[in-house]
């Protein structure tokens, strides 16, 4: 059951009455999520989408590069998952692949227009941010904090915004 | 070896391990890759409050956290060991335009003239700086997810919410591109 929940996290599921429960972070359970993203972050510079010139190029149409990268990840992404399935492929640990379908609501819409107006200013998206501050861009860490307010002042109004 | 992998990575290798992300992820622990959902945990996490949406056992998602870690880590790695030596090359078009609205530096990745800590206090720097990360943390959770959680997950998954997510993003950006930047490089 516990397992189940951590799957089904969704910005509608509410896990209030779990409040309390003393779950310990285990580092050598997260350690090759750790890795996994090592190797990510590595691939976002290298492959500059974490450039706000790439960015720029993208919204104004003079550079293939962000829709040849986007494109090809989109096409792996769908290609292995459609094998998941096909195959019924398990964890490591021997569980079902489960991903959840996501629900429609009008947050994707306006949502997503508010990320696009961030996204063409910042010419980062969230794991852009991570990878500059990284990458020594020290006052991307203001941009990373404006984003966690960002979604404190979400969390705020949710029940007052239209969905 | 270590030249090839100093150079710029090409579009379709880097779009081959992202995508990979998505099974790897899945296979290592079923876990959706996303990133902005991170932002949530670490609400979650440091700024505990009496909202809904931020009560929950943030620690059963913390694999997230280790997971934008790592990526921040991948940046140091990737920019004190794997630099390119070479100045970053911009599209033409997309260069004549900044350099007509007061964009000088192109020798880094994004241009340091705007992204610095002094510009922070312009009116100019606070918008891209401060105003566009604020919109990218409130509209990414509006919007249930971002780059990686939609347009690549999701789009990966056939899942329309996310194909109407992904069109909003572009959407977003391409107005504040040819309609709003303009003015704010001028300022």
């Amino acid at each position: 059951m516990a397992e189940k929940t951590t799957k089904q996290f969704s910005d509608e599921f509410n896990i209030g009455e779990e409040i309390g429960n003393d779950t310990k972070v285990s580092f050598s359970k997260n350690v090759k999520y750790l890795i996994v993203g090592i190797f990510f972050g590595i691939t976002f510079v290298k492959t500059e989408i974490i450039s706000w010139f790439r960015i720029q190029e993208m919204f104004r149409f003079d550079s293939f590069h962000m829709y040849g990268v986007i494109g090809t990840a989109v096409v792996v992404g769908a290609i292995s998952i459609f094998l998941i399935k096909k195959f019924n492929l398990k964890t490591l640990s021997g569980e079902a692949i489960e991903l959840e379908p996501k629900q429609f609501d009008k947050g994707q819409i306006y949502g997503g227009l508010i990320f696009g107006f961030g996204w063409a200013l910042t010419g980062a998206c969230p794991g852009p941010l991570f990878a500059l501050i990284g990458s020594g861009f020290s006052v991307i860490i203001i941009t990373l904090l404006f984003a966690i307010f960002g979604t404190w002042v979400y969390g705020y109004f949710k029940d007052k915004l239209p969905h | 070896m270590i030249e090839l992998i100093k150079q710029p990575w090409t579009w379709y290798a880097g779009g081959i391990l992202i995508g990979l992300t998505v099974p790897l992820l899945l296979i290592l622990g079923n876990k959706p890759f996303g990133i902005s959902s991170s932002f949530r945990h670490i609400c979650a996490a440091c700024l505990p409050s009496h909202l809904n949406y931020f009560n929950y056992n943030w620690k059963k998602e913390v694999w997230n956290l280790f997971f934008v870690a790592g990526i921040l880590l991948g940046g140091v790695i990737a920019t004190v060991f794997l630099k390119d030596p070479h100045v970053i090359v911009i599209a033409d078009n997309t260069k004549k335009f900044l350099e007509q609205h007061n964009v000088t530096d192109f020798a880094n990745i994004l241009p340091t003239d705007v992204f610095n800590w002094d510009e922070l206090f312009s009116l100019r720097g606070f918008i891209l700086i401060c105003v566009g990360g604020f919109l990218v943390g409130f509209g990414t959770r509006y919007a249930g997810g971002c780059t990686s959680g939609h347009a690549i997950t999701g789009l990966s998954n056939l899942q329309l919410p996310s194909l109407v997510a992904t069109i909003s993003f572009m959407v977003g950006g391409i107005i504040v591109t040819w309609f709003v930047l303009p003015f704010i490089l001028n300022l």
